[in-house]
Protein backbone atom coordinates (compact mmCIF):
# COMPACT_ATOMS: atom_id res chain seq x y z
CA UNK A 1 0.00 0.00 0.00
CA UNK A 2 2.75 2.30 0.59
CA UNK A 3 5.16 3.30 -2.68
CA UNK A 4 8.71 2.48 -2.59
CA UNK A 5 10.11 5.98 -1.80
CA UNK A 6 7.76 5.81 1.33
CA UNK A 7 9.16 2.58 2.51
CA UNK A 8 12.74 3.69 1.30
CA UNK A 9 12.25 7.31 4.09
CA UNK A 10 10.55 4.92 6.87
CA UNK A 11 13.85 1.91 6.50
CA UNK A 12 16.07 4.60 6.28
CA UNK A 13 15.03 8.06 7.33
CA UNK A 14 17.33 11.27 6.93
CA UNK A 15 18.33 13.66 10.10
CA UNK A 16 16.30 11.55 13.25
CA UNK A 17 17.37 13.25 16.16
CA UNK A 18 17.55 16.45 18.64
CA UNK A 19 19.40 19.30 17.60
CA UNK A 20 21.70 20.64 20.37
CA UNK A 21 20.53 24.58 20.54
CA UNK A 22 17.90 24.88 18.32
CA UNK A 23 17.27 28.17 16.38
CA UNK A 24 13.57 26.69 15.80
CA UNK A 25 10.77 24.06 16.58
CA UNK A 26 7.94 23.17 15.67
CA UNK A 27 5.58 20.17 16.79
CA UNK A 28 2.17 18.62 15.55
CA UNK A 29 -0.10 16.13 16.64
CA UNK A 30 -0.95 14.23 19.91
CA UNK A 31 -0.46 11.33 20.99
CA UNK A 32 -4.28 10.26 21.31
CA UNK A 33 -4.59 10.75 17.89
CA UNK A 34 -1.51 8.46 17.12
CA UNK A 35 1.02 11.07 15.44
CA UNK A 36 3.41 13.35 17.12
CA UNK A 37 5.92 15.30 14.90
CA UNK A 38 9.21 17.18 15.98
CA UNK A 39 11.09 19.50 13.53
CA UNK A 40 14.13 21.55 15.05
CA UNK A 41 15.89 23.89 12.85
CA UNK A 42 19.13 25.69 12.58
CA UNK A 43 19.59 28.69 10.55
CA UNK A 44 22.12 30.93 9.51
CA UNK A 45 21.86 33.79 6.94
CA UNK A 46 18.34 33.12 6.68
CA UNK A 47 19.15 29.30 5.24
CA UNK A 48 18.15 25.80 7.00
CA UNK A 49 21.65 24.82 7.49
CA UNK A 50 20.46 21.88 9.69
CA UNK A 51 17.41 20.33 10.43
CA UNK A 52 16.23 16.73 12.88
CA UNK A 53 12.99 15.10 13.36
CA UNK A 54 11.33 12.98 15.51
CA UNK A 55 8.22 11.37 15.20
CA UNK A 56 5.89 9.06 16.92
CA UNK A 57 3.41 7.69 14.62
CA UNK A 58 2.72 5.35 11.67
CA UNK A 59 5.03 4.51 8.51
CA UNK A 60 3.47 7.35 6.58
CA UNK A 61 4.10 9.61 9.87
CA UNK A 62 7.89 8.80 9.74
CA UNK A 63 8.60 8.84 5.76
CA UNK A 64 6.87 12.29 5.45
CA UNK A 65 9.14 13.78 8.92
CA UNK A 66 12.11 12.30 6.76
CA UNK A 67 10.92 13.69 3.69
CA UNK A 68 10.27 17.55 4.46
CA UNK A 69 13.89 17.04 6.70
CA UNK A 70 15.43 16.38 3.28
CA UNK A 71 13.41 18.94 1.26
CA UNK A 72 13.82 21.86 3.19
CA UNK A 73 17.62 21.28 4.04
CA UNK A 74 20.11 24.26 2.49
CA UNK A 75 16.35 26.55 1.43
CA UNK A 76 15.77 29.86 2.51
CA UNK A 77 13.39 30.58 5.13
CA UNK A 78 11.07 31.95 2.61
CA UNK A 79 11.33 28.57 -0.09
CA UNK A 80 10.87 26.12 3.11
CA UNK A 81 8.29 28.14 4.35
CA UNK A 82 5.76 27.72 1.48
CA UNK A 83 6.15 23.52 1.33
CA UNK A 84 2.90 21.93 1.58
CA UNK A 85 1.80 18.73 3.13
CA UNK A 86 0.48 18.06 -0.71
CA UNK A 87 4.05 18.53 -2.00
CA UNK A 88 6.09 16.19 0.34
CA UNK A 89 2.90 13.73 -0.01
CA UNK A 90 3.84 14.10 -3.78
CA UNK A 91 7.85 13.82 -3.54
CA UNK A 92 6.83 10.24 -1.71
CA UNK A 93 4.95 9.39 -4.92
CA UNK A 94 1.92 9.48 -2.71
CA UNK A 95 0.23 8.21 0.31
CA UNK A 96 -2.88 5.94 0.68
CA UNK A 97 -6.23 8.72 0.88
CA UNK A 98 -6.31 8.02 3.83
CA UNK A 99 -3.07 9.14 5.08
CA UNK A 100 -3.48 12.13 3.42
CA UNK A 101 -4.96 13.85 6.50
CA UNK A 102 -3.94 12.27 9.68
CA UNK A 103 -0.11 11.28 9.36
CA UNK A 104 0.74 14.02 6.44
CA UNK A 105 1.41 16.88 8.40
CA UNK A 106 5.32 16.80 8.88
CA UNK A 107 5.29 20.83 6.96
CA UNK A 108 2.87 22.14 9.27
CA UNK A 109 5.91 21.02 11.62
CA UNK A 110 8.30 22.62 9.54
CA UNK A 111 6.64 26.01 9.33
CA UNK A 112 5.91 26.44 13.05
CA UNK A 113 9.99 25.57 13.31
CA UNK A 114 10.20 28.41 11.21
CA UNK A 115 7.68 30.65 12.68
CA UNK A 116 8.87 30.14 16.40
CA UNK A 117 12.90 30.87 15.17
CA UNK A 118 11.12 34.34 13.59
CA UNK A 119 9.15 34.94 16.85
CA UNK A 120 12.63 34.26 18.72
CA UNK A 121 14.70 36.80 16.11
CA UNK A 122 12.29 39.07 16.66
CA UNK A 123 12.17 39.42 19.87
CA UNK A 124 15.94 39.32 20.19
CA UNK A 125 16.67 41.54 17.31
CA UNK B 1 18.69 -12.57 -2.91
CA UNK B 2 18.62 -13.31 1.00
CA UNK B 3 15.74 -14.97 1.58
CA UNK B 4 14.29 -13.44 4.86
CA UNK B 5 12.91 -15.53 7.21
CA UNK B 6 8.95 -15.79 7.47
CA UNK B 7 6.96 -16.23 10.93
CA UNK B 8 3.11 -15.90 10.44
CA UNK B 9 1.60 -14.98 13.77
CA UNK B 10 -1.60 -13.63 12.52
CA UNK B 11 -3.59 -16.67 12.70
CA UNK B 12 -6.94 -14.84 14.26
CA UNK B 13 -7.05 -12.78 11.02
CA UNK B 14 -7.19 -15.65 9.21
CA UNK B 15 -5.45 -18.97 8.53
CA UNK B 16 -4.09 -21.03 5.94
CA UNK B 17 -6.15 -23.50 4.28
CA UNK B 18 -4.93 -27.65 4.88
CA UNK B 19 -3.90 -29.82 2.31
CA UNK B 20 -6.64 -31.82 2.99
CA UNK B 21 -9.60 -29.23 2.75
CA UNK B 22 -8.03 -28.22 -0.44
CA UNK B 23 -8.25 -31.78 -1.52
CA UNK B 24 -11.78 -31.70 -0.92
CA UNK B 25 -12.70 -28.52 -2.53
CA UNK B 26 -10.56 -29.63 -5.71
CA UNK B 27 -13.55 -32.33 -5.61
CA UNK B 28 -16.32 -30.25 -4.88
CA UNK B 29 -15.39 -27.95 -7.67
CA UNK B 30 -14.56 -30.61 -10.48
CA UNK B 31 -16.84 -33.56 -9.67
CA UNK B 32 -19.42 -31.97 -7.51
CA UNK B 33 -20.35 -28.80 -9.32
CA UNK B 34 -24.02 -29.85 -9.88
CA UNK B 35 -27.05 -27.28 -8.20
CA UNK B 36 -27.70 -29.20 -4.89
CA UNK B 37 -31.78 -28.07 -5.91
CA UNK B 38 -31.73 -29.90 -9.06
CA UNK B 39 -32.77 -33.48 -9.23
CA UNK B 40 -30.42 -34.91 -11.43
CA UNK B 41 -27.34 -37.38 -10.70
CA UNK B 42 -25.30 -33.88 -10.61
CA UNK B 43 -27.37 -32.26 -8.36
CA UNK B 44 -27.72 -35.31 -6.02
CA UNK B 45 -24.10 -35.56 -5.68
CA UNK B 46 -23.73 -31.83 -5.22
CA UNK B 47 -26.70 -31.88 -2.37
CA UNK B 48 -24.69 -35.65 -0.93
CA UNK B 49 -21.80 -33.13 0.01
CA UNK B 50 -23.66 -30.32 1.52
CA UNK B 51 -24.61 -32.34 3.91
CA UNK B 52 -21.82 -34.23 4.55
CA UNK B 53 -20.74 -30.73 5.36
CA UNK B 54 -23.32 -29.69 7.57
CA UNK B 55 -23.29 -33.32 9.73
CA UNK B 56 -19.33 -32.45 10.07
CA UNK B 57 -20.08 -28.79 11.25
CA UNK B 58 -22.81 -29.75 13.76
CA UNK B 59 -20.63 -32.43 15.51
CA UNK B 60 -17.97 -29.83 15.72
CA UNK B 61 -20.19 -27.94 17.99
CA UNK B 62 -22.33 -30.83 19.25
CA UNK B 63 -25.55 -29.56 17.08
CA UNK B 64 -27.71 -31.15 15.36
CA UNK B 65 -27.21 -30.73 11.26
CA UNK B 66 -30.55 -29.28 10.89
CA UNK B 67 -29.96 -27.01 12.93
CA UNK B 68 -26.81 -25.17 10.79
CA UNK B 69 -27.68 -22.51 7.87
CA UNK B 70 -24.52 -21.98 6.18
CA UNK B 71 -23.80 -18.62 5.30
CA UNK B 72 -20.88 -16.34 3.43
CA UNK B 73 -19.19 -16.08 6.87
CA UNK B 74 -19.01 -15.00 10.45
CA UNK B 75 -20.39 -11.53 9.94
CA UNK B 76 -23.08 -12.21 7.63
CA UNK B 77 -23.66 -15.18 10.55
CA UNK B 78 -23.66 -12.16 12.90
CA UNK B 79 -25.94 -10.50 11.26
CA UNK B 80 -28.43 -12.56 10.89
CA UNK B 81 -28.12 -14.02 13.94
CA UNK B 82 -28.51 -10.83 15.74
CA UNK B 83 -31.40 -8.75 13.40
CA UNK B 84 -32.98 -12.17 12.04
CA UNK B 85 -33.63 -12.95 15.63
CA UNK B 86 -34.82 -9.21 16.82
CA UNK B 87 -37.06 -8.41 13.56
CA UNK B 88 -38.96 -12.06 14.35
CA UNK B 89 -39.19 -11.15 18.32
CA UNK B 90 -40.11 -7.65 17.72
CA UNK B 91 -43.73 -7.68 19.26
CA UNK B 92 -42.16 -9.37 22.49
CA UNK B 93 -39.80 -6.92 23.40
CA UNK B 94 -37.47 -4.45 21.86
CA UNK B 95 -34.21 -4.96 24.04
CA UNK B 96 -31.14 -6.50 23.39
CA UNK B 97 -28.10 -6.25 25.52
CA UNK B 98 -24.25 -7.27 23.85
CA UNK B 99 -20.84 -6.65 25.28
CA UNK B 100 -18.92 -2.92 24.24
CA UNK B 101 -15.70 -5.32 23.16
CA UNK B 102 -17.93 -7.37 20.33
CA UNK B 103 -16.86 -7.64 16.79
CA UNK B 104 -18.35 -5.22 14.79
CA UNK B 105 -20.14 -7.36 12.67
CA UNK B 106 -22.53 -7.39 15.96
CA UNK B 107 -21.92 -3.93 16.80
CA UNK B 108 -22.97 -2.35 13.45
CA UNK B 109 -25.52 -4.71 13.04
CA UNK B 110 -26.87 -3.20 16.79
CA UNK B 111 -26.55 -0.47 15.50
CA UNK B 112 -29.04 -0.52 12.71
CA UNK B 113 -31.51 -2.02 15.27
CA UNK B 114 -31.51 0.87 17.28
CA UNK B 115 -32.16 3.06 14.35
CA UNK B 116 -35.22 0.69 13.57
CA UNK B 117 -36.77 1.23 17.19
CA UNK B 118 -34.52 -0.94 19.26
CA UNK B 119 -32.84 -0.55 22.60
CA UNK B 120 -29.09 -2.00 22.89
CA UNK B 121 -27.47 -2.27 26.48
CA UNK B 122 -23.86 -2.57 25.79
CA UNK B 123 -22.08 -3.87 28.48
CA UNK B 124 -18.61 -2.34 29.92
CA UNK B 125 -15.46 -4.93 30.64
CA UNK B 126 -13.48 -4.90 33.13
CA UNK B 127 -9.70 -3.84 33.08
CA UNK B 128 -9.12 -7.63 31.65
CA UNK B 129 -11.74 -7.83 28.91
CA UNK B 130 -14.14 -9.83 30.87
CA UNK B 131 -17.72 -9.62 30.89
CA UNK B 132 -19.06 -9.03 34.83
CA UNK B 133 -21.81 -11.23 35.09
CA UNK B 134 -23.66 -8.92 37.45
CA UNK B 135 -23.81 -6.06 35.31
CA UNK B 136 -26.31 -8.26 33.09
CA UNK B 137 -27.52 -9.41 35.52
CA UNK B 138 -28.35 -5.16 36.45
CA UNK B 139 -28.66 -4.84 32.66
CA UNK B 140 -32.17 -7.58 32.05
CA UNK B 141 -35.36 -5.62 31.31
CA UNK B 142 -38.79 -7.34 30.66
CA UNK B 143 -38.54 -6.67 27.85
CA UNK B 144 -35.04 -7.91 26.91
CA UNK B 145 -34.94 -10.41 23.63
CA UNK B 146 -32.06 -11.17 23.44
CA UNK B 147 -27.96 -11.00 24.86
CA UNK B 148 -25.38 -11.20 22.44
CA UNK B 149 -21.65 -11.90 24.07
CA UNK B 150 -18.61 -13.24 22.30
CA UNK B 151 -17.22 -16.20 23.42
CA UNK B 152 -13.81 -15.28 22.84
CA UNK B 153 -12.83 -11.98 21.88
CA UNK B 154 -10.53 -11.65 18.39
CA UNK B 155 -8.19 -8.86 19.79
CA UNK B 156 -7.21 -9.98 23.18
CA UNK B 157 -8.59 -13.57 23.40
CA UNK B 158 -10.21 -13.26 26.66
CA UNK B 159 -12.52 -16.00 27.21
CA UNK B 160 -16.18 -14.94 28.50
CA UNK B 161 -17.90 -17.00 31.10
CA UNK B 162 -20.88 -18.02 28.35
CA UNK B 163 -21.81 -20.78 30.46
CA UNK B 164 -23.08 -18.62 33.03
CA UNK B 165 -24.77 -16.31 30.99
CA UNK B 166 -26.48 -19.09 28.56
CA UNK B 167 -27.47 -20.57 32.36
CA UNK B 168 -29.30 -16.72 32.92
CA UNK B 169 -30.56 -16.57 30.12
CA UNK B 170 -32.29 -20.07 30.22
CA UNK B 171 -33.62 -19.16 33.47
CA UNK B 172 -35.01 -15.77 32.06
CA UNK B 173 -36.54 -17.08 29.18
CA UNK B 174 -34.04 -14.89 26.85
CA UNK B 175 -32.23 -15.76 23.49
CA UNK B 176 -28.44 -15.83 23.74
CA UNK B 177 -26.61 -15.61 20.60
CA UNK B 178 -22.49 -16.11 21.15
CA UNK B 179 -20.06 -15.55 18.22
CA UNK B 180 -17.91 -18.43 18.78
CA UNK B 181 -15.43 -17.89 15.19
CA UNK B 182 -12.74 -17.14 17.62
CA UNK B 183 -12.81 -19.89 20.07
CA UNK B 184 -13.63 -22.65 17.92
CA UNK B 185 -11.11 -25.67 16.76
CA UNK B 186 -9.36 -23.90 19.94
CA UNK B 187 -11.12 -24.65 23.20
CA UNK B 188 -13.69 -26.82 23.61
CA UNK B 189 -17.82 -25.34 22.17
CA UNK B 190 -20.64 -27.37 22.80
CA UNK B 191 -23.85 -25.36 22.63
CA UNK B 192 -25.63 -27.64 24.62
CA UNK B 193 -22.96 -26.96 27.68
CA UNK B 194 -22.81 -23.59 26.88
CA UNK B 195 -26.93 -23.54 26.72
CA UNK B 196 -26.45 -21.43 23.39
CA UNK B 197 -29.68 -20.59 20.92
CA UNK B 198 -27.40 -19.14 17.88
CA UNK B 199 -23.90 -19.06 17.78
CA UNK B 200 -21.74 -17.91 14.79
CA UNK B 201 -18.71 -19.77 13.26
CA UNK B 202 -16.33 -18.63 10.27
CA UNK B 203 -14.34 -21.66 7.45
CA UNK B 204 -11.49 -19.47 7.55
CA UNK B 205 -10.36 -19.15 11.05
CA UNK B 206 -10.01 -22.90 11.83
CA UNK B 207 -7.99 -23.39 8.35
CA UNK B 208 -11.00 -23.63 5.99
CA UNK B 209 -11.83 -21.16 2.94
CA UNK B 210 -13.13 -17.86 3.10
CA UNK B 211 -16.15 -17.01 2.10
CA UNK B 212 -18.18 -19.79 4.17
CA UNK B 213 -19.38 -19.35 7.94
CA UNK B 214 -22.57 -21.22 9.72
CA UNK B 215 -24.95 -19.99 12.13
CA UNK B 216 -26.05 -22.55 14.76
CA UNK B 217 -29.94 -21.80 15.05
CA UNK B 218 -31.15 -23.89 17.86
CA UNK B 219 -33.97 -26.24 16.94
CA UNK B 220 -37.86 -23.88 17.66
CA UNK B 221 -35.80 -20.70 17.42
CA UNK B 222 -37.44 -18.29 15.22
CA UNK B 223 -35.10 -16.31 12.68
CA UNK B 224 -36.45 -14.09 10.05
CA UNK B 225 -34.02 -14.43 6.86
CA UNK B 226 -31.94 -11.29 5.57
CA UNK B 227 -32.07 -12.68 1.92
CA UNK B 228 -34.82 -13.44 0.22
CA UNK B 229 -35.26 -15.42 -3.17
CA UNK B 230 -35.67 -19.23 -2.67
CA UNK B 231 -36.08 -21.86 -0.43
CA UNK B 232 -32.47 -22.92 0.45
CA UNK B 233 -31.06 -23.34 3.96
CA UNK B 234 -34.84 -23.82 5.48
CA UNK B 235 -35.27 -20.48 3.90
CA UNK B 236 -32.92 -18.93 6.24
CA UNK B 237 -30.43 -17.89 3.98
CA UNK B 238 -31.85 -18.36 0.22
CA UNK B 239 -29.14 -18.69 -2.84
CA UNK B 240 -27.68 -21.82 -4.49
CA UNK B 241 -25.00 -23.10 -1.96
CA UNK B 242 -21.15 -22.51 -2.17
CA UNK B 243 -20.45 -26.27 -2.47
CA UNK B 244 -16.61 -25.61 -2.39
CA UNK B 245 -16.43 -23.56 0.30
CA UNK B 246 -18.86 -25.11 2.45
CA UNK B 247 -17.23 -28.68 1.79
CA UNK B 248 -14.39 -26.74 2.92
CA UNK B 249 -15.82 -25.79 5.57
CA UNK B 250 -16.89 -29.43 6.47
CA UNK B 251 -12.92 -30.92 6.31
CA UNK B 252 -11.83 -28.15 7.85
CA UNK B 253 -14.82 -28.44 11.11
CA UNK B 254 -13.51 -32.24 11.22
CA UNK B 255 -9.90 -31.90 11.50
CA UNK B 256 -10.37 -29.19 14.21
CA UNK B 257 -12.62 -31.53 16.03
CA UNK B 258 -9.50 -34.30 15.87
CA UNK B 259 -7.03 -32.04 16.40
CA UNK B 260 -8.65 -30.23 19.71
CA UNK B 261 -6.34 -31.69 22.10
CA UNK B 262 -3.36 -30.64 20.09
CA UNK B 263 -4.32 -26.94 20.00
CA UNK B 264 -3.40 -27.04 24.28
CA UNK B 265 0.35 -27.33 23.07
CA UNK B 266 0.08 -23.72 21.52
CA UNK B 267 -0.09 -22.54 25.20
CA UNK B 268 3.62 -23.53 25.59
CA UNK B 269 4.77 -21.61 22.84
CA UNK B 270 2.40 -18.46 23.66
CA UNK B 271 3.00 -18.21 27.66
CA UNK B 272 7.05 -18.28 26.22
CA UNK B 273 6.77 -15.57 23.78
CA UNK B 274 4.62 -13.73 26.17
CA UNK B 275 7.27 -13.62 29.11
CA UNK B 276 9.82 -13.17 26.74
CA UNK B 277 8.05 -9.97 25.46
CA UNK B 278 7.49 -8.81 28.99
CA UNK B 279 11.35 -9.83 29.88
CA UNK B 280 13.00 -8.15 26.91
CA UNK B 281 11.09 -4.80 26.04
CA UNK B 282 10.78 -2.44 28.90
CA UNK B 283 7.47 -0.64 28.67
CA UNK B 284 5.52 -3.44 27.98
CA UNK B 285 2.13 -4.38 28.89
CA UNK B 286 0.13 -8.19 28.51
CA UNK B 287 -3.34 -6.78 27.18
CA UNK B 288 -6.22 -8.98 28.42
CA UNK B 289 -6.85 -12.16 30.72
CA UNK B 290 -3.52 -14.03 31.46
CA UNK B 291 -5.63 -17.50 32.17
CA UNK B 292 -8.71 -16.91 31.28
CA UNK B 293 -7.25 -16.92 27.40
CA UNK B 294 -7.06 -18.97 24.47
CA UNK B 295 -3.97 -21.16 23.67
CA UNK B 296 -3.32 -19.07 20.57
CA UNK B 297 -3.39 -15.03 21.67
CA UNK B 298 -0.34 -12.79 22.68
CA UNK B 299 -1.41 -9.17 22.96
CA UNK B 300 0.98 -6.82 24.04
CA UNK B 301 1.12 -3.13 24.04
CA UNK B 302 4.57 -1.76 23.87
CA UNK B 303 4.60 1.88 25.05
CA UNK B 304 6.19 4.98 23.36
CA UNK B 305 5.62 3.77 19.60
CA UNK B 306 2.86 3.16 17.54
CA UNK B 307 1.67 -0.01 15.91
CA UNK B 308 1.57 0.31 12.13
CA UNK B 309 5.32 1.36 12.21
CA UNK B 310 6.07 -1.85 14.11
CA UNK B 311 4.26 -3.87 12.09
CA UNK B 312 5.80 -2.25 8.75
CA UNK B 313 9.45 -3.25 10.63
CA UNK B 314 8.72 -6.56 11.37
CA UNK B 315 6.81 -7.34 7.92
CA UNK B 316 10.48 -6.21 6.83
CA UNK B 317 12.29 -9.06 9.14
CA UNK B 318 9.16 -11.81 7.31
CA UNK B 319 6.99 -11.40 10.75
CA UNK B 320 3.43 -11.22 10.28
CA UNK B 321 1.37 -9.54 12.74
CA UNK B 322 -1.48 -7.19 13.73
CA UNK B 323 -1.93 -4.21 15.61
CA UNK B 324 -5.01 -1.87 16.87
CA UNK B 325 -3.18 1.62 16.20
CA UNK B 326 -5.88 3.43 14.37
CA UNK B 327 -4.09 3.51 11.42
CA UNK B 328 -4.67 -0.46 10.92
CA UNK B 329 -8.20 -0.32 12.66
CA UNK B 330 -9.18 2.36 9.40
CA UNK B 331 -10.54 4.65 11.76
CA UNK B 332 -9.31 7.78 13.41
CA UNK B 333 -9.53 5.74 16.80
CA UNK B 334 -7.73 2.43 17.74
CA UNK B 335 -9.01 -0.77 18.96
CA UNK B 336 -12.78 -0.27 20.46
CA UNK B 337 -11.72 -3.24 22.35
CA UNK B 338 -8.75 -1.70 24.21
CA UNK B 339 -10.42 1.67 25.01
CA UNK B 340 -13.23 -0.71 26.07
CA UNK B 341 -11.03 -2.07 28.91
CA UNK B 342 -9.85 1.49 30.41
CA UNK B 343 -6.37 1.27 27.79
CA UNK B 344 -5.98 5.25 27.40
CA UNK B 345 -5.41 5.63 23.09
CA UNK B 346 -1.57 6.38 23.35
CA UNK B 347 -0.64 2.73 24.56
CA UNK B 348 -3.81 1.18 22.78
CA UNK B 349 -1.94 3.11 19.57
CA UNK B 350 1.02 0.76 20.62
CA UNK B 351 -0.20 -2.50 20.91
CA UNK B 352 0.45 -5.73 18.89
CA UNK B 353 -1.52 -9.26 18.40
CA UNK B 354 0.08 -12.10 17.46
CA UNK B 355 -1.96 -15.09 16.98
CA UNK B 356 -0.27 -18.56 16.97
CA UNK B 357 -1.29 -21.58 14.40
CA UNK B 358 -0.54 -25.17 14.01
CA UNK B 359 2.25 -24.62 12.40
CA UNK B 360 4.04 -22.23 14.58
CA UNK B 361 7.24 -23.84 16.40
CA UNK B 362 9.39 -22.88 19.17
CA UNK B 363 12.17 -21.59 16.51
CA UNK B 364 9.74 -19.18 15.00
CA UNK B 365 9.09 -17.79 19.18
CA UNK B 366 12.70 -17.69 19.38
CA UNK B 367 13.29 -15.68 16.10
CA UNK B 368 10.49 -13.60 17.35
CA UNK B 369 12.33 -12.81 20.41
CA UNK B 370 15.32 -12.25 19.12
CA UNK B 371 14.52 -9.37 16.18
CA UNK B 372 11.46 -8.01 18.27
CA UNK B 373 13.62 -5.75 20.75
CA UNK B 374 16.02 -4.08 18.03
CA UNK B 375 13.16 -2.77 16.17
CA UNK B 376 11.69 -1.40 19.38
CA UNK B 377 14.31 0.51 20.36
CA UNK B 378 14.88 1.91 16.50
CA UNK B 379 11.53 3.05 16.55
CA UNK B 380 11.77 4.74 20.27
CA UNK B 381 14.55 6.38 19.67
CA UNK B 382 12.80 7.97 16.70
CA UNK B 383 9.73 9.05 19.37
CA UNK B 384 9.35 11.82 20.72
CA UNK B 385 7.57 10.55 23.46
CA UNK B 386 10.34 8.36 24.64
CA UNK B 387 11.68 11.32 26.32
CA UNK B 388 13.29 9.86 29.72
CA UNK B 389 14.70 6.29 31.01
CA UNK B 390 12.56 6.83 34.22
CA UNK B 391 8.77 5.75 32.28
CA UNK B 392 6.81 7.27 35.00
CA UNK B 393 8.36 11.32 34.53
CA UNK B 394 6.78 10.71 30.74
CA UNK B 395 4.13 12.93 29.95
CA UNK B 396 2.14 10.11 28.21
CA UNK B 397 2.01 8.61 31.42
CA UNK B 398 0.41 11.34 33.59
CA UNK B 399 -1.90 11.62 30.68
CA UNK B 400 -2.89 7.90 31.10
CA UNK B 401 -3.39 8.13 34.74
CA UNK B 402 -6.30 10.28 34.53
CA UNK B 403 -7.88 7.71 32.59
Amino acid sequence: MYSEKVMDHFTNPRNVGDLENPDGVGEVGNPTCGDIMRIAIKVEDNIITDIKFKTFGCGAAIATSSMVTEMAKGKTLEEARVITNKNVAEALDGLPPNKMHCSNLAADALKLAIDDYLAKAGQVG
Amino acid sequence: MNTVKKVYLDHSATTPIRAEVAQAMMVAMTEQFGNPSSVHSFGRAAKKALEEAREQVAQLIGAQPGEIVFTSGGTEADNLAVIGTAMANRKKGKHIITSSIEHHALLDSCKWLEKNGFEVTYLPVDSNGLVRVEDLMAALREDTILISIMHVNNEVGTIQPIEEIGKIARDKGILFHTDAVQSVGKIPVDVNELQVDLLSLSAHKIYGPKGVGALYIRKGTRVEPRNFGGGQERKRRPGTENIPGIVGFGKAAELARINLPEEQKLIILRDKLIDGLLERIPDCQLNGDREKRIPTNVNVSIRFLEGEALLLSMDLKGIAASSGSACTSGSLDPSHVLLAMGICHEIAHGSLRMTLGRDNTEEDIDYVLDELPAIVERLRNMSPLYCCEKAAQCEVKEMCQNV
